[in-house]
C-alpha cells in the first residue's frame, strides 16, 4: 500500500460493475436503438417505425403515449400529497418506539406479489366486492357496480403501491432533517404550521422530488397494473409495446416505442434534475 | 433584587432513570450576564431548556418578566436561543435567517430587512446579508446565530455552549464581543458552558452546577477566591485540598491540624470539628515569606511543566504518606526537579470550604 | 386524548386499512371453500394450499424465483459493493461520471431494459433462460446495491480503515477484516431489498425466460385462465414467510442501529 491512501489496485474494483453496466445495459440499449430503425422482417434501414408511431392504427400509439403520460402524472400528483402527511405523522408525531413498528407494517405489503396484489384489487373493486358492499350499506349506491377494469382502477392500483413507496422515502428524508432547525424556528416564534411551511417543507423538497421522479419512471413503464386493472378500456404505452412483441413479433416497432418512452423519461429527468442535484449541506 | 427578569421557583427535572436537576430556586436580574457552569451531566443545559421552553419541569414554575410561562411553548416565550450547532436554516440567506423571527411576527419585508441589516452590523457582519449559510466560516455562523436571536429583541437571550466549536483565539475574541454586545443591548444573557475560564471572563454571576445541584453562586472573583465547596474549588481552576481537625478555637480563629502542619484559619469553626481547607497553587509562597505568613514545611520538586505564564510544579512535602502540593511559580525561578523548597501561605488566603 | 392526537390516529388507521385491504382479501380467499375468490366468503378450507403444493409448475417456479433472486442479488451486491469501495477509497479521477453511469439503469423502465437484453441476446444468439433473467436482475439491482454501499463508506468509516492500515493491515486485510464486518447489517439489508425486487419482478422475467420461469410469470399465466385460489395460497404463503423474515431481521438489526 502506498502512503497517502489505498493502492491503485483498489480503483480497479470498480471495473466489474462498470463492465456489467456497459455490456448488459448500455450495449443492449444501443442495439435496440439500431433495431428501431429497421424494417419488420428484414434488416433494411427505415424510419417507418417512428412515422408509424404517429400514423398507424388511427394514431393508437400516439394515444397510448398520451394515456400513459396522463395516467402517470395523475398517479404522481395523487400519490405525493397522500404519502407526505403519512410520512410526516410517522416522522414527527409518533413516539419513536412505534415508528419502527409502523414502518415495518408499511413495508409488509411489498412482499405480497405485485401480480397477485393487483388481482386482489380487482376482486375488491369488482361487482359485489368489498367496496360495493361498503357503499351499498352506507347508502351511497343503489345497485352493485363494477369499479374495476377502468382507468380509475389502474390509478388506484398505482396509488396504492406508490403511497407505500413514497411514505418510506419521504419518511427517510424527513427523519434526516436536523431537529435543531425546527427547535430554532419554534424558538423564534414560529407556530407549528409556520415552522413546517418555512423550514421543514423546503428542506424536504429535494427528497420529495426524487420520490416523485421515481414514481414517474416506475409508473410509466409498468405493464402489470394497467393490464390487470385497466380492463382493456384504454391502451397504455407498455401494453402497446408488449402487444407488438406477443401478437405481432414486431421487434422494430416495439424497439421504437421503447425509445420514445425513453425520451419521455429523459425529459422528465431533465425537469427534475434541478432538484435531484441539490446537495444537502 | 428588584423584580427579577427570570425566576425559577422550585424547578426540578426528573427522568425515569435519574434526576437531571434537583430542586432549584434562581433569580436572574434584568441586564445580568449569568453563566451556568458545570461538567456534562450537571444539569446546566436542562435548566436552559426549561427557561427556553424546550423541556417542561417536573415540578416548579418558570417566571419571565413576572409572567408564569411554565406552560407556554418556546414560540410564545420572550426568549431566544443560540443553539450549540447554530441551527442556521441552510436553505435561506444570512439576511433571511436573521429576519426569520421578525417574519414570524409578520413584520413587513422592508422593515425586516432593515432591522436585519442593523443587527448584522452589531455583530460585525455588515454586508453579509445576501450570502448563503454554507459560505460562512464557523465564527461567522456563530455571529449569524447570535444576530438571529438578537433580532427578535428577546427579554432573555439563551446561549447553549455557543463557543465550543471555535478555536481558542477566536473563542477569546467572541467572549469579549459577547460581553460588549450584551452591555450595549442591556439584554439579560444566560450562557451555558463547561469552560471555567470562559465563565470567569464573561459572567456577572457564575452558577456552578454539579449533578443537578447548585454548588456555588456569585461573582466570578468571589467564587474563585472563596469557593463554597470542594467541587467548586477543584472545578474553577486547580486547588490544594487539605482535610484537618480543629484542635483549638478562639474568637474568630481556629487552629487546624493538617498534613502540612497546624494552620491558623480565620473562621468560626468549633474544636473537634472536621474541616476542609483549600489553597490555590498560585497562593503558595516559596521560601520563608516573613511575618504574617504560615509555614507549610519543606518539600522536594517532583515534576514541573512550563505553562507560559507560570511554572506548574508538584511538590512532595515531608511527612509520611502522600503529601503532595500543587504549586504555581513565576517563570524564571530556578526550580529543577529534585530541588528543595520551603512553602508558606498567608492565612487570609486559606479558604474553609462549607462542604 | 387531545383532538389532534385523535385525528392522527384516525388518519394512520385509515392509511393502514387502505394499504392492507388487498392483502386482507388475498389472505382471506386463500382459506375459502369455494372456487372463485370473490365474495361472499363460502367457508374455511385448506384445500387450495394442498392443491398449491401439489402444483408442480408452481412449486418449481417458486424454487426458480428463490435461486434467481438469491444468485442475482448476491452478484449485484458483490459488484455494487466493490464498485462503491473502489470509488470511495480509490477515488479515481472520473468518480462523478462513473457514479452517474452506474446509477443510470435506475432511470430506465424495466420493460426497456428487458427488451434491450432480449434484442441483444437474440442478435448474438443467446437463448432465453433463467440465466438471462438473472443477468437482467443484476442490471436492475446493481445501482441500488452500489448506492447503499456507497452511502456507508463515508469519512467516518474511512478513518477506521486508516486506523487499520496504521496498525499494519494491507488493503485486502482492512477490507475483509474491518470494512465488511462493520458494514454487514447494511449489506444484508441491500441483499434483502435486491432479493425482494428480483422476486417480485415480472416484465424482465417474462421477456427473458422460456420454459423455466419464475413465480410471477407462472402466476401470470395461471391468472390468464381465470382467478385461481391456489394463487391466493401462494401469495399468502409468501407473505407469511417474508413477514416472518422481516420480523427476524428487524429483531437482529434494529438494536444495533448505529455503527462504530
Amino acid at each position: 500500500m502506498r502512503a497517502g491512501g489505498v493502492g491503485g489496485l483498489t480503483r480497479l474494483t470498480v471495473l466489474p460493475a462498470l463492465l456489467w453496466t456497459v455490456l448488459l445495459f448500455a450495449v443492449p440499449l444501443a442495439v435496440m436503438l439500431g433495431i428501431s430503425f429497421t424494417e419488420h422482417g428484414s434488416s433494411a434501414f427505415t424510419f417507418d417505425n417512428y412515422t408509424g408511431f404517429v400514423t398507424r392504427s388511427d394514431g393508437a400509439f400516439l394515444g397510448a403515449l398520451l394515456n400513459s403520460i396522463e395516467v402517470t402524472v395523475i398517479v404522481t400528483v395523487l400519490s405525493v400529497p397522500l404519502a407526505y402527511p403519512l410520512a410526516y405523522v410517522l416522522a414527527y408525531q409518533t413516539p419513536p418506539r412505534w415508528q419502527r413498528v409502523l414502518l415495518i407494517m408499511l413495508i409488509l405489503p411489498f412482499w405480497t406479489s405485485y401480480v397477485i396484489r393487483s388481482y386482489s384489487w380487482l376482486v375488491v373493486l369488482s361487482k359485489n366486492g368489498v367496496i360495493d358492499r361498503i357503499l351499498l350499506s352506507v347508502g351511497l349506491l343503489d345497485a352493485p357496480m363494477e369499479f374495476g377494469n377502468s382507468r380509475a382502477a389502474t390509478v388506484l392500483g398505482f396509488v396504492h403501491f406508490f403511497v407505500m413507496l413514497l411514505t418510506l422515502t419521504i419518511y427517510a428524508n424527513l427523519v434526516q432533517i436536523k431537529e435543531s432547525y425546527r427547535k430554532a424556528a419554534a424558538d423564534l416564534g414560529a407556530s407549528p404550521v409556520q415552522a413546517f411551511l418555512h423550514v421543514t417543507l423546503p428542506l424536504s423538497l429535494p427528497g420529495v422530488a426524487v420520490g416523485a421522479f421515481t414514481t414517474f419512471v416506475l409508473a410509466i413503464g409498468d405493464y402489470i397494473t394497467p393490464q390487470i386493472l385497466g380492463g382493456g378500456r384504454e391502451l397504455l404505452l407498455p401494453q402497446a409495446i408488449m402487444l407488438q412483441i406477443e401478437r405481432r413479433a414486431d421487434f422494430p416497432m416495439a424497439a421504437a416505442l421503447s425509445m420514445i418512452l425513453m425520451v419521455v423519461v429523459s425529459a422528465a429527468y431533465l425537469l427534475f434534475a434541478r432538484h435531484l442535484k441539490m446537495e444537502r449541506v | 433584587m428588584a423584580e427579577p427578569i427570570v425566576r425559577l421557583a422550585g424547578i426540578c427535572k426528573r427522568y425515569a432513570e435519574m434526576v437531571a436537576v434537583e430542586s432549584l430556586d434562581l433569580d436572574i436580574a434584568a441586564g445580568e450576564f449569568v453563566v451556568l457552569l458545570g461538567p456534562s451531566g450537571s444539569g446546566k443545559t436542562t435548566i436552559l431548556s426549561m427557561i427556553g421552553g424546550f423541556a417542561a419541569p417536573s415540578a416548579g414554575r418558570v417566571l419571565i418578566a413576572g409572567e408564569d410561562v411554565t406552560d407556554l411553548p418556546p414560540a410564545r416565550r420572550p426568549t431566544a436561543t443560540v443553539f450549540q450547532d447554530y441551527a442556521l436554516f441552510p436553505h435561506m440567506s444570512v439576511r433571511s435567517n436573521v429576519a426569520f423571527g421578525l417574519a414570524m411576527r409578520k413584520v413587513p419585508k422592508a422593515e425586516r430587512h432593515r432591522r436585519a441589516g442593523e443587527v448584522l452590523q452589531l455583530v460585525g457582519l455588515e454586508g453579509f446579508g445576501s450570502r448563503g449559510v454554507h459560505q460562512l466560516s464557523g465564527g461567522q455562523r456563530q455571529r449569524v446565530a447570535l444576530a438571529r436571536a438578537i433580532a427578535v429583541e428577546p427579554k432573555v437571550l439563551l446561549l447553549d455552549e455557543p463557543l465550543g466549536a471555535l478555536d481558542l483565539a477566536l473563542r477569546r475574541q467572541m467572549q469579549e464581543e459577547l460581553v460588549r454586545i450584551q452591555k450595549r443591548l442591556g439584554t439579560t444573557f444566560v450562557h451555558v458552558t463547561h469552560d471555567q475560564e470562559e465563565a470567569m471572563s464573561i459572567a456577572d454571576r457564575v452558577v456552578v452546577m454539579n449533578k443537578g445541584r447548585v454548588e456555588d453562586m456569585g461573582p466570578p472573583s468571589r467564587v474563585y477566591l472563596r469557593p463554597a465547596s470542594v467541587f467548586t474549588a477543584c472545578f474553577m481552576g486547580e486547588s490544594n485540598i487539605l482535610t484537618g481537625e480543629v484542635v483549638e478555637a478562639t474568637s474568630g480563629v481556629a487552629w487546624v491540624k493538617t498534613r502540612v502542619g497546624t494552620l491558623t484559619v480565620p473562621t468560626h469553626a468549633m474544636p473537634a470539628e472536621s474541616v476542609t481547607l483549600s489553597i490555590r497553587p498560585e497562593q503558595l509562597l516559596i521560601g520563608n515569606a516573613g511575618a504574617g505568613t504560615l509555614s507549610l514545611g519543606n518539600g522536594t520538586i517532583t515534576e514541573t511543566s512550563f505553562q507560559g505564564t507560570h511554572l506548574r510544579a508538584h511538590v512532595a512535602m515531608e511527612g509520611d504518606g502522600n503529601n503532595e502540593l500543587l504549586l504555581r511559580a513565576p517563570v524564571g525561578l530556578p526550580l529543577p526537579v529534585g530541588a528543595e523548597v520551603q512553602l508558606s501561605v498567608r492565612p487570609e488566603d486559606l479558604v474553609m470550604l462549607k462542604r | 386524548m387531545k383532538p389532534r392526537e385523535l385525528a392522527v390516529i384516525l388518519y394512520l388507521t385509515l392509511a393502514i386499512v387502505f394499504i392492507f385491504l388487498p392483502v386482507a382479501i388475498l389472505v382471506q380467499y386463500s382459506f375459502q371453500d369455494g372456487l372463485v375468490p370473490v365474495p361472499p366468503f363460502r367457508g374455511f378450507s385448506l384445500r387450495w394450499y394442498e392443491r398449491m403444493l401439489a402444483n408442480r409448475k408452481l412449486m418449481e417456479a417458486l424454487g426458480n424465483s428463490i435461486i434467481v433472486g438469491g444468485v442475482s442479488s448476491f452478484v449485484a451486491l458483490t459488484l455494487g459493493f466493490l464498485a462503491a469501495y473502489g470509488l470511495a477509497r480509490g477515488r479515481p479521477r472520473y468518480a462523478g461520471r462513473l457514479q452517474f453511469c452506474l446509477m443510470a439503469p435506475l432511470t430506465v423502465p424495466y420493460i426497456i431494459i428487458g427488451l434491450g437484453l432480449l434484442s441483444a441476446f437474440s442478435t448474438v444468439g443467446i437463448g432465453r433462460s433463467l440465466v438471462t433473467v438473472g443477468l437482467g436482475h443484476v442490471v436492475i439491482n446493481l445501482p441500488l446495491c452500489f448506492a447503499i454501499a456507497y452511502s456507508q463508506l463515508g469519512e467516518h468509516q474511512a478513518n477506521i480503515e486508516r486506523a487499520a492500515h496504521d496498525l499494519g493491515a494491507s488493503d485486502l486485510q482492512a477490507l475483509l477484516l474491518v470494512t465488511v464486518p462493520m458494514l454487514w447489517p447494511t449489506l444484508l439489508a441491500a441483499f434483502f431489498i435486491a432479493f425482494t425486487l428480483s422476486w417480485d419482478e415480472f416484465v424482465i422475467a417474462f421477456l427473458l425466460s422460456k420454459f423455466d420461469v419464475t413465480l410471477p410469470v407462472v402466476m401470470w399465466n395461471m391468472l390468464n385462465s381465470g382467478l385461481n385460489p391456489q394463487l391466493n395460497a401462494v401469495g399468502t404463503l409468501v407473505f407469511a414467510t417474508s413477514t416472518g423474515l422481516v420480523v427476524l431481521i428487524a429483531a437482529l438489526l434494529l438494536p444495533r442501529s448505529r455503527n462504530g
